[in-house]
């Protein structure tokens, strides 16, 4: 994972709502290795189907969309699509809650701004803008600079690339522990063999 | 006297291991499922060189890529054929208990949870699916998850989670005939919207609620996705726990009366406090039907296809007229009478043997005027309908009779609609291409898949005399 801290980079704007993971990547393509290139199957169907299609002969790292992206399917290889194509952060009113947790595991940030101003923002799109995420701020094209909320853990682990997995085993103790006491607390939990 | 708790305060508080100064919980996961999907999880897994923590609350089901035909054959593409042998691959590789294809267990993975008496009140339940709050409806957490979190359970069990806020949605009143658990679901997400619940748990209840059969109630879990939210959960009662005793891998004997000692404490407490709350009358609920591209879009069955014009706000505007470009509908005309091309009946939100036995009491004696497709969500589905004939009244109706599996409601495993084709499903999502590149989906339940079969359109069940 490449750790985030500040990006300047191109912003497209993806003017509607409810984005659903199966527009980002139709089904078809799940079945692919990573290895194949998901940079390819990134909004595909969309590309074809409509010839304005905003990414359609743009490269952007930044998306602007409206609320609710990412909701639906819990494919992870919608976020494999988006960083593999060079998007290192979507910004949206709102995201699916699983589409917003596979993007802070794999480096992609998603940033929750108010719909007024990230419809404001896409309004000034396309065009260059900057993130600061240690400075937790927005800098639009138009020279406005917002500031915008963020998971302190997330942010952590988008800075410094931190290993979920890693970090958890470091709490084994407190995990065993637990599962003592739950044998006691719920017997019934376990499945009959 | 402590805080009075909601049902989902209980099962979250019981599975806390720890939690952060930022306020991220650690979780203690008592089930999880993986399935052909799941090999970016073992991928990364093997990349880490990690061992599963507990192989014995995994299982692995077959289900979203396996044919519905010529099961007795090979699988004819090798990239699907490859996807089915890395989860055997895995499963065997990691001591995992394997439905495969051939294994009389084998189904949609949120049906074959609660047949095989793994999903329980009061658990934690995961999968690499969005669809895994099925499971909600016994009273379990169970949430949809992403590959990376499904490499975090396999090695440690656990997940990292911040506490989502509460939504309960109560439904009160009594259903009118032919309306069943997913119109409920339907009127609740046209109500709420598709991101209506994003970051809650929704609590599912009221006397309609607790009026559903369970499968009725694992429907209306099942799209607690398709409103955006976390998870949907209803309180157990006596109908969870009859469903539950004598399943193959519930709690026996003395365990079983223990567990529904400890299960009747679950319910949310009087007083219990909710972040939001919101109500439905259920005499309002008719059959309803979706006209667009996201669940959102769904309207009583005698509504009108609404028409952009008439909407104030630009961005809704807008955002109307692309899905009636998408589905060919033409404003301001009513939704029953529009013409299908296909019915599709199945999923894991419809296709437990009531969801069957509702088509098959509409189909019976009448024959379908467009092609059509039923698949049982298990194979002990499959087989508990057979028995009761539900299979003939599905062929003589002129419909297909598939093995079980996702089907068409996922377009990746050959069941597909055609480009510009109309399907009327009894599935979960509508999007943009679900069905197939270019598909129309209208989302409706069993007995109104039935309907349009039998008419070739839209068709309002309750005027199918």
């Amino acid at each position: 994972m490449t750790p985030f801290t500040t990006l300047t980079g191109p912003a497209i704007g993806l003017d509607r709502a409810n984005i659903d993971t199966d527009q980002i990547i139709p089904a078809r393509f799940l079945r692919k290795p990573r290895s194949a290139g998901y940079q390819n199957f990134l909004f595909h169907d969309l590309r074809r189907e409509e010839a304005d299609f905003p990414l359609n002969g743009a490269t952007a790292a930044i998306l602007v969309a409206d609320s609710n992206f990412g909701c639906g399917s819990s494919r992870e290889g919608a976020v494999y699509a988006l960083v593999d194509a060079g998007i290192r952060c979507v910004i949206a009113p709102s995201f699916g809650d699983i589409f917003a947790g596979n993007a802070g595991k794999n480096g992609l940030l998603t940033i929750v701004l108010p719909a007024p101003l990230a419809a404001a923002l896409r309004a000034q799109l396309p065009a260059e803008m900057t993130i600061d995420l240690p400075g937790q701020h927005l800098h639009f094209p138009d020279g406005t600079v917002h500031s915008f909320d963020m998971d302190p853990f997330r942010k952590r682990c988008l800075i410094e690339g931190l290993d979920d997995i890693g970090l958890t085993l470091a709490h084994a103790a407190e995990i065993a522990a637990f599962q003592e006491r739950d044998r006691t607390a719920r017997p019934w939990a376990a499945p009959s063999p | 006297m402590s805080e009075p708790r909601t049902l989902f305060d209980k099962v979250w508080d019981a599975h806390a291991i720890l939690t952060r100064e930022d306020g991220t919980t650690l979780l203690w996961i008592d089930r999880h499922f993986v399935h052909e999907g799941s090999f970016h999880g073992f991928g990364m897994l093997d990349h880490a060189g990690r061992p599963l923590a507990r192989p014995d609350l995994t299982t692995a089901v077959a289900d979203h890529y396996v044919p519905s035909r010529d099961r007795d054959q090979p699988i004819r593409d090798p990239e699907v054929a490859n996807m089915m042998q890395m989860l055997r691959t895995n499963a065997t590789r990691h001591g995992i208990d394997l439905l495969d294809l051939d294994d009389p267990r084998q189904g949609i993975v949120h049906v074959v949870g609660p047949e095989q008496g793994l999903t329980l009140p009061g658990l934690t339940m995961v999968c690499g699916d969005s669809h895994t709050s099925t499971h909600g409806a016994f009273g379990a957490l169970a949430f949809g998850i992403g590959a990376s979190e499904v490499s975090h359970v396999l090695a440690t069990q656990t997940l990292w989670q911040r506490r989502p806020k509460t939504l309960r949605i109560t439904v009160d009143g009594t259903l009118s005939p032919h309306v069943a658990g997913k119109d409920v679901i339907l009127a609740i997400i046209g109500r709420i919207g598709a991101g209506g619940a994003v970051g809650h748990v929704i609590e599912y209840a009221g006397s309609a609620i607790r009026g559903l059969e369970m499968e009725g109630r694992l429907t209306v879990c099942n799209m607690s996705i398709e409103a955006g939210a976390r998870a949907g959960m209803i309180a157990p009662d006596d109908t969870t726990f009859a469903w539950v005793e004598g399943r193959a891998r519930a709690p026996k004997g003395d365990a079983f009366a223990a567990a529904v000692a400890a299960w009747r404490r679950l319910p949310s407490d009087e007083g219990a406090r909710f972040d939001r709350e919101v109500t439905l009358n259920a005499a309002d609920i008719a059959p309803t039907v979706t006209w667009g591209t996201s669940p959102e879009t769904a309207l009583p069955v005698t509504a009108l296809v609404p028409d952009p014009a008439a909407e104030p706000d630009a961005a809704r505007r807008t955002r109307i007229r692309e899905q009636l470009d998408y589905i060919g509908l033409e404003p301001g005309r009513p939704l029953e009478g529009t013409p299908i091309d296909r019915v599709f009946i199945g999923s894991c939100t419809n296709a437990r043997l009531p969801d069957l036995r509702a088509a098959a009491a509409v189909l019976r004696g009448r024959r379908a005027v467009v092609p059509g497709l039923v698949v049982a969500g298990s194979v002990p589905v499959k087989l508990a309908a057979e028995a009761e004939g539900l299979d003939r009244v599905f062929r003589d109706a002129g419909l297909r009779w598939g093995e079980p599996g996702c089907s068409m409601c996922v377009g990746m495993n050959g069941d597909l609609v055609a480009p510009g084709e109309r399907c009327a499903a009894t599935s979960n999502r509508n999007f943009q291409g679900r069905q197939g590149p270019g598909s129309r989906t209208h989302l409706m339940s069993p007995a109104m898949a039935a309907a349009a079969a039998v008419r070739g359109a839209i068709t309002d069940v309750r005027n199918l005399a």
